[in-house]
C-alpha cells in the first residue's frame, strides 16, 4: 500500500457572515482511502492538536445521497468523471500533490461553514412539486399500472439524480436546470406523475427562479460534472413540458 | 446460502487469520463460474452452438451487468479492480438493526402521540433479514398501517389548544439539553468522538454481532461500561455549543450509543438460545444452525431503561401460536 504525502489548501470559513480564506495542511494518506477518509485523517490530526476540524458534509459514503458536496481542484466532486467525492479514491492522486478543496460557490447555496453549504433551496424546489399524490391504505394490484421497460428506464435515468448540486456549482450561471429537469422528467415519464404534471413543472420552475438560480445558456458543464451522468436531454424535455403547461394554462 | 450463514463464515475465516487483502479483512467472492454458467445458458437460448469460451464469458458478463451492474461499478470505484475479471474482496458489515422501540399494533410508542415507523421500531425479520424486507417494512408501516391508526390519535388531539412553549415541561427539557451539551463541551479531554465511536462499534461487532457467547457478552458489558467512563473523562469536543458544530452533532448520539449498546448486550445475555438474528454459539445444532428454546424463550422482550445506574427491567410479551406450528429453519 503506498502512502501519499499531500498538501491540502482548504477553504476555512467560520460562518456565512465572516470572510473565509485558504489554509494549508499536510496530510499523509494511503492510496486505498476515499477522499473523505483522507479528510477524516486530517480531522483526527487537527482534533489531537486541539484545533477545529474541517466541516464537510457526508452521509452514505457510497455515492447515493448527494451530501458530500465540495469542489476539488476546480471540479465539483473532483476531477474523476461520474464519481462523487465519497467515491473518489486517493489512488487517483500522486505523492507530493497539492490539492485545492473549497465549497460550492453559488448565491443560492450560501456557505454554512468551511466546505458545508446550505442546499435547502433544492428541498424547497422539491417541496414545490417534486412529488406524486397517491392513495395510501390499500395496496394496489401489482399490474394495475403497466409501465413499458423503455419508459421505466428513462424515468429511472432521471431518478438517479442525487440532488448533490454539482450541476449548479459547475455552471457559470449557477443554474439549477439539470437538477430540476431530472426531477421533472423522472415523474413526468411515469403514469403516477401524469396527473399533476402541468402544475408540477410550473411550480418547480417558479421556485427555482425564486431561489435565485441563474438561467441556462446551454454551456452543458453540468452534464460533464454530474456524478450520476444526468443528460442535458432532460432540460429539453422539461422545456417542452413547461411550455406545453403554460400554453394549456393560458387557454 | 443464507445471508447470516455466509456472513458469519466470512468473519470467522478472517478472525482465524485466513482473510485476504493487505488488511486481512476480506474473503473472495468469485463470479467467474457464474459468468460462465450464465453465458452458456445465454448461448444455448440464442442457438449459438460451439460458442467459444471468450464468447461465453462475454455473454455471461452482460447478464451479470444487467443484474448487478451498478454494484460492480461501485466496487470498481472503491477498489480500483475490475470485478468482472478479478474475484471481489468482500467482508460483512452491519446495515440493519434488529429490534428497536416498543410499539403497539397502531405503531404508537409508550409515549402517547409518538409513533415509530420503519427500522426504529421492533422488527419482524428472521436471521437473514431477506433482501428488500427492511424497505418493505418501512413501506408497510407508512403506507398501510399508519394512515389507518394515526387518525385515532389526531381526532382526540384536535381540540387541544396551542401549547405554550413557556410551560414548565419545555423549560425543564431545554435546561436538561443545555446542561448535557455544556457537560460534553467542558470535558476537554484528549480523544475524539470518532475514536470512541469506533471502539464501541468494535466491541459490539465482536461480541454482540453475528455470533455471541455468554463469556463474550459478559466481557462486552464491562468493556462498554469502562469505555463510557473513559468517554466522560477524556473526550474532546472542539468548537462551541451554540454554533454549527458537526463534532457536537456526533457527540450526542455517540453518548447515547453506550446506553443502547449495553441494553442490546443485556438482552442478548438474557436470551439463552439462538433465535432469528441472535445466534448464541452455545445453542446450535450439529450442523451449526440456530437452536431455539421454545419452552423458555417463546416471548418478545421489551426493556425499560431506567438510567445508567439502574438495571433495566424486562417486560415480556408471550408469543402464542394457534394456527401455525413452530418449525426450525432448514435449507435442506
Ligand atoms: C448500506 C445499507 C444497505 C441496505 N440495503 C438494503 C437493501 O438492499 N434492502 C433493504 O430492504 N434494506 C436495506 N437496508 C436497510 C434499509 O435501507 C433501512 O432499514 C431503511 O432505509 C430504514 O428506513 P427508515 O425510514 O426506517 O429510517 P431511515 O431511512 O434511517 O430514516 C431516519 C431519518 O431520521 C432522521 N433523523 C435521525 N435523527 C433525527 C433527529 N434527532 N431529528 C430529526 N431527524 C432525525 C435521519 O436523518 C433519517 O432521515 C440497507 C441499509 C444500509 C445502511
Ligand atoms: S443533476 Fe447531477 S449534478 Fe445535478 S443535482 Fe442531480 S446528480 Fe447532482
Ligand atoms: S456521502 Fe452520500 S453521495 Fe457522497
Amino acid at each position: 500500500m503506498s502512502q501519499l504525502n499531500l498538501s491540502l489548501k482548504i477553504w476555512r470559513q467560520k460562518n456565512a457572515n465572516e470572510k473565509g480564506s485558504f489554509e494549508t495542511h499536510q496530510v499523509e494518506a494511503n492510496e486505498h482511502m476515499s477522499f473523505l477518509e483522507m479528510l477524516d485523517v486530517l480531522n483526527e490530526k487537527l482534533i489531537s492538536e486541539k484545533k477545529e476540524p474541517v466541516a464537510f458534509e457526508h452521509d452514505c459514503r457510497e455515492g447515493i445521497c448527494g451530501a458530500c458536496s465540495m469542489v476539488i481542484n476546480g471540479h465539483p466532486h473532483g476531477p474523476q468523471q461520474k464519481t462523487t467525492t465519497c467515491q473518489l479514491h486517493m489512488r487517483h492522486f500522486k505523492n507530493g500533490d497539492t490539492i485545492h478543496i473549497e465549497p460550492y460557490r453559488a448565491g443560492a447555496f450560501p456557505v454554512i461553514r468551511d466546505l458545508v453549504v446550505d442546499r435547502a433551496a433544492f428541498d424547497r424546489i422539491i417541496q414545490a412539486g417534486g412529488f406524486v399524490s397517491v392513495n395510501t391504505g390499500q395496496p394496489q394490484d401489482a399490474n394495475a399500472l403497466p409501465v413499458e421497460k423503455d419508459q421505466a428506464s428513462r424515468a429511472f435515468d432521471g431518478a438517479e439524480c442525487i440532488g448533490c448540486g454539482a450541476c449548479v456549482a459547475a455552471c457559470p450561471n449557477a443554474s439549477a436546470m439539470l437538477f430540476v429537469s431530472a426531477k421533472v422528467s423522472h415523474l413526468a415519464l411515469l403514469p403516477q406523475g401524469k396527473v399533476e404534471a402541468a402544475r408540477r413543472v410550473q411550480s418547480m420552475v417558479k421556485q427555482m427562479d425564486l431561489e435565485g438560480f441563474g438561467n441556462c445558456s446551454n454551456v452543458t458543464a453540468c452534464e460533464a460534472e454530474c456524478p450520476k451522468g444526468i443528460s442535458v436531454e432532460n432540460i429539453a424535455r422539461m422545456n417542452r413540458e413547461y411550455f406545453a403547461a403554460v400554453l394549456k394554462s393560458e387557454e | 446460502m443464507p445471508r447470516d450463514v455466509a456472513s458469519r463464515a466470512a468473519k470467522t475465516a478472517c478472525d482465524e487469520g485466513l482473510g485476504v487483502a493487505p488488511t486481512g479483512l476480506a474473503v473472495y467472492l468469485d463470479f467467474s463460474a457464474a459468468i460462465k454458467r450464465y453465458g452458456q445458458s445465454k448461448a444455448n437460448s440464442a442457438g449459438i452452438h460451439n460458442a467459444s469460451e471468450a464468447q461465453i464469458i462475454e455473454l455471461g458478463e452482460k447478464v451479470v451487468e444487467e443484474k448487478y451492474g451498478n454494484l460492480f461499478e461501485m466496487y470498481e470505484k472503491i477498489t480500483g479492480e475490475n470485478p468482472y475479471k478479478l474475484p471481489m474482496k468482500i467482508y460483512p458489515a452491519v446495515h440493519y438493526t434488529m429490534g428497536g422501540l416498543w410499539v403497539d399494533y397502531n405503531l404508537e410508542t409508550n409515549i402517547p402521540g409518538l409513533f415509530a415507523l420503519g427500522e426504529c421500531n421492533f422488527s419482524d425479520h428472521g436471521a437473514n433479514r431477506l433482501g428488500a424486507s427492511a424497505l418493505m417494512q418501512g413501506l408497510a408501516d407508512g403506507y398501510f398501517v399508519l394512515p389507518y391508526t394515526i387518525g385515532k390519535f389526531l381526532s382526540g388531539d384536535i381540540s387541544t389548544p396551542k401549547i405554550d412553549a413557556n410551560r414548565a415541561e419545555f423549560v425543564a427539557v431545554e435546561k436538561e439539553t443545555r446542561e448535557r451539551i455544556d457537560k460534553l463541551m467542558s470535558i476537554g479531554g484528549s480523544q475524539s468522538i470518532e475514536s470512541f465511536h469506533r471502539r464501541l462499534g468494535k466491541i459490539m461487532w465482536d461480541y454482540c454481532g453475528m455470533s455471541r457467547t455468554t463469556e463474550g457478552l459478559t466481557a462486552a458489558r464491562q468493556m462498554i461500561r469502562e469505555l463510557r467512563d473513559e468517554f466522560y473523562r477524556d473526550v474532546f469536543v472542539p468548537g462551541k455549543g451554540d454554533e454549527f458544530n458537526p463534532e457536537l452533532e456526533k457527540a450526542q448520539p455517540a453518548a447515547d450509543f453506550f446506553e443502547l449498546g449495553e441494553l442490546m448486550v443485556v438482552d442478548a445475555l438474557n436470551r439463552n438460545e439462538s433465535c432469528g438474528g441472535h445466534f448464541r454459539e452455545e445453542s446450535q445444532t450439529e450442523e451449526g444452525e440456530a437452536k431455539r428454546d421454545d419452552v423458555n424463550y417463546r416471548y418478545v422482550a421489551a426493556w425499560e431503561y431506567r438510567g445508567w445506574k439502574e438495571e433495566p427491567i424486562m417486560h415480556r410479551e408471550d408469543l402464542d401460536f394457534d394456527n401455525i406450528e413452530l418449525k426450525s429453519r432448514s435449507y435442506k
